[in-house]
């Protein structure tokens, strides 16, 4: 028994590709594009009260494409892609953040830009210390508040 | 360092919602265990429906549903109401009687106007330093030039500039995709490093004045799901709110400038913050132009008090909760000290 998906074979095909079109991936920067497997597992698993505005949007590629995004040509699926980013609205806009934010909280991703993949506690950061001395001017000034 | 039983800050970087390090004073460590350990019973899930009141034209108590909808009454002695801007209005309005047509506490016709929120002009770029984005505070800086009254801005009153050290990398993706900085396709990833950690933003936390016509009425069909009245909120920014908010557009654009920022992106106002909810039961010395005296009692109703941001006259250019805390710190000294003759 298959798991339950809440699009089509056709919507996650054009998911796929249009994610691939939005983020490739980059030899240049070591890391995968949107349409990694894993990126568009958590895609489809986590797109929860999205789900709708996704299945919009994705209707109106399929419209705009006129046939399976992936089966386009690289020049071609690059236009349609721009031509939905053109039309935007609030499908769009919303396919467009969940594959941003799948795609920024993946490992590999968020290794790549130099962060850990962890959450912030109970770790925390450690930051280096500002240059207090900038404030010196500040501290010297009279104050230029009323007093009440 | 640690600070009276709170641990020390190790820099999160997600105040705003919650501390798991326990480091931040919210008010779930700061007041509310203080209070429970001195008998004050705290029950959860309810809604407060309205409040009743006696032959005298005194507060009885409240009718409420508890956390399994069951209507409740519970019988007071005094009744202190902290439901802030939206919530105080409209409970006093939902709490009309017959010795109170127009709502309680309404002898003046003030309860739910003058509603005042902060209205955030934010203008962000980004620079070439690396500023630390998620991994601290939010925001770490203010600035009070511009908060005192110069007519020569064209407004009264002021603002505080607010500076933020950006957003992680889901956040910045996303904002700076919706702002046409971060493009579709190959030249995704190089934008990307550009941008993400190296935000630099500032916003003006502008003083709103009252108006009346800006205010808190009861829906005429809304209701919540216990059948309650829900508030209706008419409100839009004034044209001395809106110069100020231009002000700093243009003063926070300079400030960028002389960092060498690049990208400057303006929301004003922001949609997702500096609602605060206020002035909606002003406080005053004259029961025709206040809902509650100097000392947060009702003119009308002398067992009830009010300590939250309904209070508030102006709404100071400056996040309230601090000052909200102090009025209402002020208010229970005030009831202490007149406990004898609190009712007079």
């Amino acid at each position: 028994m298959s798991a339950y998906s809440p699009l089509t074979p056709a919507q996650r095909d054009d998911l796929r590709a249009i994610a691939g079109a939005i983020i490739p991936a980059s030899m240049e920067f070591d890391v995968p594009g949107a349409d990694d497997p894993a990126i568009q597992a958590d895609i489809v698993a986590t797109l929860g009260r999205d789900t709708g505005l996704v299945r919009e949007a994705l209707d109106g590629l399929a419209r705009l494409a006129g046939s399976p995004l992936a089966g386009l040509d690289p020049a071609r699926r690059e236009a349609v892609a721009l031509e939905l980013r053109a039309k935007g609205g609030a499908a769009v806009a919303t396919l467009t953040r969940v594959v941003l934010q799948c795609y920024y909280r993946d490992d590999r991703v968020v290794r790549s830009l130099g962060l850990e993949p962890r959450p912030p506690y109970p770790k925390g950061h450690v930051l280096e210390d500002g240059d207090w001395s900038l404030l010196d001017p500040v501290r010297a000034r009279p104050p230029m508040w009323r007093r009440a | 360092m640690d600070y009276e039983g709170r641990a020390r800050c190790i820099n999160l970087g997600h105040c705003t919602p919650a501390c798991a390090q326990g480091a931040k004073a919210s008010t779930d460590i700061t007041y509310w265990p203080a209070a429970r350990r001195a008998g004050v019973e705290l029950r959860t899930h309810c809604r407060v429906r309205e409040i009743t009141t006696n032959a005298h034209g005194m507060a009885a108590g409240v009718v409420y549903y508890d956390a399994d909808g069951r209507e409740q009454f519970q019988a007071a002695e005094v009744v202190v109401l902290a439901c802030n801007g939206v919530g105080t209005p409209r409970l006093l309005l939902n709490s009309a009687s017959g010795h109170f047509p127009n709502g309680l506490a309404n002898s003046s016709g003030l309860v739910g106007k003058n509603l005042m929120f902060h209205p955030y002009a934010q203008v962000y770029g980004y620079v070439a330093e690396e500023t630390d984005s998620n991994r601290a505070p939010p925001t770490c800086l203010w600035s009070k030039e511009f908060y005192e009254t110069d007519r020569s801005r064209g407004f009264v009153r002021g603002y505080t500039f607010q500076f933020g050290r950006g957003v992680g990398p889901v956040a910045e993706a996303v904002a700076s995709e919706a702002k046409g900085l971060l493009p579709w396709g190959a030249g995704h990833h190089a934008a990307f490093r550009r941008l993400n950690g190296h935000r630099l933003g500032l916003s003006a936390i502008c003083e709103d004045l009252p108006e009346e016509h800006n205010r808190v009425t009861l829906d005429p069909v809304m209701k919540d799901s216990h059948g309650i009245p829900a508030p209706r909120i008419d409100y839009r920014i004034g044209e001395n709110t809106a110069r100020m908010m231009e002000h700093g557009i243009a003063h926070a654009k300079k400030i960028l400038a002389a960092a060498e920022a690049t990208d400057i992106c303006v929301n004003s106002p922001i949609l997702y913050g500096g609602w605060h909810l206020l002035g909606t039961a002003r406080m005053g010395a004259d029961p025709a132009r206040s809902v509650v005296n100097e000392w947060g009692r009702s003119h009308d109703v002398k067992n009830l008090f009010i300590v939250d941001g309904s209070l508030f006259v102006t709404s100071g250019g400056v996040n309230p909760t601090s000052t909200i805390q102090a009025l209402a710190l002020y208010i229970a000294d005030q009831m202490k000290q007149r406990l004898a003759n609190l009712f007079d």
